[in-house]
């Protein structure tokens, strides 16, 4: 039999050619097999912010007129919240910061009712954002004296500014006396005891150069050196806490200014060795891991983070598959056609190989414009979900910067460092209108996003995100800064045949607040991991108490505190289903 | 007079003998030596790859592909260099979402299956790899982007690129189309900006960036599919660019186009342009022949 004519050989061909471009446009659509369940989530988010008296709006700043074609895009930031119990009547409050002069920061008071009061004025941590010093991108919260009263740093495109608790009702500014008095154009910031003497140290991220004032600039070369790569970013900070309400730069002597334009940081020991390390989400870059060399150095690690550079937003970190270790979720930007950056799950291989391993793919590797993400047991069932904030500037929804952003971007540097070559924004969306995603944890079947299941539907340009159990009930409820836009309160009410335990840290040779802590819990076939937070996601800060789900369980067999100190606590068969305040034993 | 020809020749600098002997090697491999450089600079500077995983699979099912098809079509497996090249090329364009590896096997087979799907008078129309990541840019938006910014945007990398492009581009003879392409970019682009009162540096400044130099190093100039005769190739450039000024300014004027039109408008300027430009090509010639 002799071979099929030219004509037939090539109608042949056609067909798998044919039936490849039809997959194509079949898998454009989603993958071929649903993945993880997305039925029964276990729980649900309603939005009651009115309900609570939150009625916190975010301003954007305005600056120099000299960029006022990329002005929505540097005046992008800016939204940020942070939970505190800045009372100590055992109940989280809220912090909110805003970014227009004159626009007053909110400190939302926790009546315990199911409502809040702002008391920033009366509180003296509402007028923050003042020509000459610059307007609030963020706060954390940290008992930096060990007074029992927690202080707060806000940290703007301007001088940072540290406020002392004074009774649990004013804060006085203290930030000249502590030596903190510096202009960083920040993003973010975490309380971190690095050399674990018991004193929180502070570590300042920066993205802009700190010597560029926004509102006075002396030249418009003030953008980044590549959208990948760059390195022109302003210097991040570390203050020693010397005691007696000072606090000295170290950055040098130990090793991580790095100028990668960074957004966010996060800290934990990942190695292992007892000591606090560094994780940054730097925006036009690799993230970074520096790891702390027993409070003397910190290097820069190795760890696998180099080969994907991309965009970080922001960083988190939870123990993603409850195996007992401190993994990072790093957001990204995907726009669909234009640019899959994709979100990075990098799960804690450090103490096998000494590298992470990111194992983001499908539903989770693509929020959008993703901002503030936190771990949270949503559903009390022992695994952590995910709540992603997205979207980045919504104006006219007929207008798309995209395409705008496709010719720059692909640019050489040299065009586009300088902000006065960027296409005008004019009123254009970039990424704008995008869903909150909640990822919901199907453990080997990956994850998959309840959010609009779960009534997580608005279209906010999500930023800052923070959870807490406002109303102490066993639940994580999750709070939304939005940027120029109002804030939402989510409340999680979680299916009732769940349990839950929460932990209450108090430090003493530690740090008061326990920032640092790592708490392990173990139970039937359930381990986790959580870290007392200094400061996480994407200008934010959690709830200091740790929650742990436990679905089902009716005991937990042991819980396994290492504090900041390197003090090792074990308590056995721990009470279930309410809050439990622990104090770090004196020895 | 014999004497002195020779003394030159010997006299030749190492470079100029390099030259020579250039001129005698298979252009493919040349431009097969262009892409790799281009692949591990940007590997071993930028981590451009996204995982070796993607250039592994892009590799194996182009040149898979091209063996298996050459032999069912032609009885014979063909040199796989230029499925090795649409492999690199693959790699370094097609940037999905999440880790998804499937971008890089359809594109993969259908860049090869195009060229001997897609045929005209026994030639095929489309430079392969233009044809699948267009094709994919146009099918699967919401999966499949393009090279952007993966590439940095260091002036001394793509110093490299453009001086190793334009030499290796002298030497196979396919310079002016390279340099027509150019220069018509930037004309015809100024003009836009000026037209509709815009800044020229924003519409002139993506010819500075890398997804640039993989366009008018591999694919305008594909020797297979670019047409006969240097006066036609520079026209045909030139209509390429004039394709790709239309389909920005439609952009600029927020005409409903598929994404794919915004991301990658020279890509789909060539998809346009360059098959009609072979067919005609292709038919003239035959019917000369036949005259």
């Amino acid at each position: 039999m002799g071979r099929p004519g030219s004509s037939v050989r090539r109608a042949i061909i056609a067909i798998p050619f044919l039936g490849a471009i039809l997959l194509a446009m079949r898998l454009d659509r989603g993958p071929l097999r649903s993945s993880a369940d997305a039925t029964h989530p276990g729980f649900m988010l309603r939005d009651e912010t009115a309900a609570a008296g939150i009625h916190f709006v975010h301003q954007r700043p305005t600056f120099d007129t000299k960029i006022a074609g990329v002005e929505p895009h540097v005046a992008a930031l800016g939204a940020s919240v942070s939970v505190t119990d800045f009372d100590g009547d055992g109940r989280p409050d809220l912090y909110f910061t805003n970014s227009r002069f004159g626009a007053p920061n909110a400190l939302y008071r926790n009546r315990g009712d199911g409502t809040f009061e702002d008391v920033a004025r009366s509180a003296g941590v509402a007028d923050l954002n003042r020509p000459g010093e610059g307007v609030s991108m963020g706060a954390v919260w940290g008992d930096f004296d060990n007074d029992g009263r927690e202080d707060v740093i806000v940290y703007r495109y301007g001088y940072l500014a540290l406020f002392r608790n004074v009774d649990g009702k004013r804060f006085e500014d203290v930030t000249a006396q502590a030596g903190l008095r510096q202009w960083v154009n920040s993003n973010g910031a975490i309380w971190i005891d690095y050399d674990r003497d018991g004193l929180l140290d502070l570590y300042v991220t920066a993205y802009f150069r700190s010597d560029i004032d926004l509102w006075h600039l002396t030249t418009t070369r003030i953008m980044h050196n590549s959208f990948e790569f760059a390195t022109n970013g302003g210097k991040n900070l570390l203050f020693h806490n010397r005691g007696g309400g000072k606090f000295e730069d170290v950055t040098d002597a130990l090793g991580v200014g790095s100028t990668r334009w960074t957004l966010a940081a996060g800290s934990a020991d990942f190695n292992g060795d007892g000591w606090p390390d560094i994780y940054l989400a730097n925006d036009y870059g690799p993230e970074e891991l520096y790891l702390n060399d027993h409070g003397r150095h910190f290097t820069l690690s190795n760890a696998g983070l180099e080969s994907e550079s991309k965009s970080g937003m922001s960083v988190t970190l939870g123990d993603a598959f409850n195996r007992g270790r401190v993994d990072a979720f790093v957001t990204n930007i995907s726009e669909r056609g234009y640019l899959f950056q994709n979100n990075n799950l990098r799960l804690n291989q450090m103490a096998e190989s000494k590298r992470f391993r990111n194992v983001a793919e499908g539903a989770i590797a693509d929020a959008g414009w993703a901002w503030g993400a936190q771990f949270g047991d949503f559903n009390n069932d022992g695994a952590n979900e995910l709540f992603v904030a997205n979207g980045f500037i919504s104006a006219d929804r007929n207008r798309n910067y995209w395409y705008a952003m496709s010719k720059i971007a692909g640019a050489n540097s040299r065009l586009f460092e300088d902000a006065a070559t960027w296409p005008a924004f004019g009123n254009a969306s970039l990424s704008g209108y995008e869903p909150s995603r909640v990822y919901l944890n199907r453990g080997v079947a990956g994850w998959v996003d309840v959010a609009s299941r779960v009534g997580a539907t608005d279209l906010y340009d999500g930023r800052a995100v923070a959870l807490a159990d406002l109303s102490n009930r066993g639940a994580v409820d999750v709070i939304v800064a939005n940027q120029n836009q109002p804030a939402i309160l989510y409340r999680d009410y979680p299916d009732s045949t769940s349990h839950w335990i929460e932990l209450k840290l108090v430090g003493t040779r530690s740090n008061r607040s326990a920032i640092g802590a790592e708490v392990l819990l173990e139970a039937t076939n359930l381990t986790q991991r959580r870290v007392v937070d200094g400061g996480s996601g994407f200008a934010s800060q959690n709830d200091r108490r740790v929650h742990f789900g436990l679905g089902a369980r009716e005991w937990v067999d042991r819980i396994v505190i290492q504090w900041p100190s390197g003090t090792t606590q074990v308590l056995q068969r721990p009470a279930i289903d309410r809050i439990l305040t622990v104090t770090e034993p004196e020895r | 007079m014999a004497e002195f020809t020779q003394a030159t020749v010997a006299e030749r600098s190492a470079p100029a003998r390099l030259w020579d002997r250039a001129s005698k090697i298979d252009p493919r491999y040349l431009i097969a030596f262009l892409i790799t450089l281009v692949l591990v600079v940007g590997q071993l500077r930028y981590h451009l790859l996204g995982g070796y995983d993607r250039l592994a699979v892009a590799l194996l099912v182009c040149t898979g592909t091209e063996a298996l098809l050459s032999w069912f079509d032609r009885g014979k497996v063909v040199n796989l260099l230029s499925a090795y090249i649409s492999g690199i090329s693959l790699t370094l364009l097609v940037k999905p979402q999440g880790g998804a590896l499937w971008p890089f096997v359809i594109g993969g087979f259908i860049a090869i299956a195009s060229k001997y799907v897609l045929r005209y008078r026994d030639n095929h129309l489309w430079n392969p790899t233009n044809f699948a990541v267009s094709a994919l840019l146009l099918v699967a938006a919401d999966r499949v982007s393009v090279l952007s910014h993966q590439f940095g945007n260091d002036v001394a990398t793509n110093l490299v690129i453009w001086i190793f492009g334009l030499i290796i581009a002298a030497r196979v003879g396919v310079l002016h189309i390279t340099l027509t392409y150019v220069v018509s970019f930037l004309v015809l682009n100024t003009v836009r900006a000026l037209s509709l009162g815009q800044p020229v540096l924003p519409e002139i400044a993506p010819i500075t960036g890398p997804m640039y130099q993989l366009f008018v190093f591999f694919m305008i100039t594909d020797p297979r599919t670019v047409v006969r005769g240097r006066g036609r190739q520079i026209v045909v450039a030139i209509i390429i660019a004039i394709m790709e000024m239309l389909i920005r300014f439609a952009s600029d004027k927020g005409w409903p186009l598929p994404t794919a039109f915004n991301v990658a408008p020279a890509f789909l300027a060539l998809a346009i342009v360059g098959p009609i430009a072979k067919w005609t090509d292709l038919r003239r010639a035959s019917t000369r022949t036949r005259d």
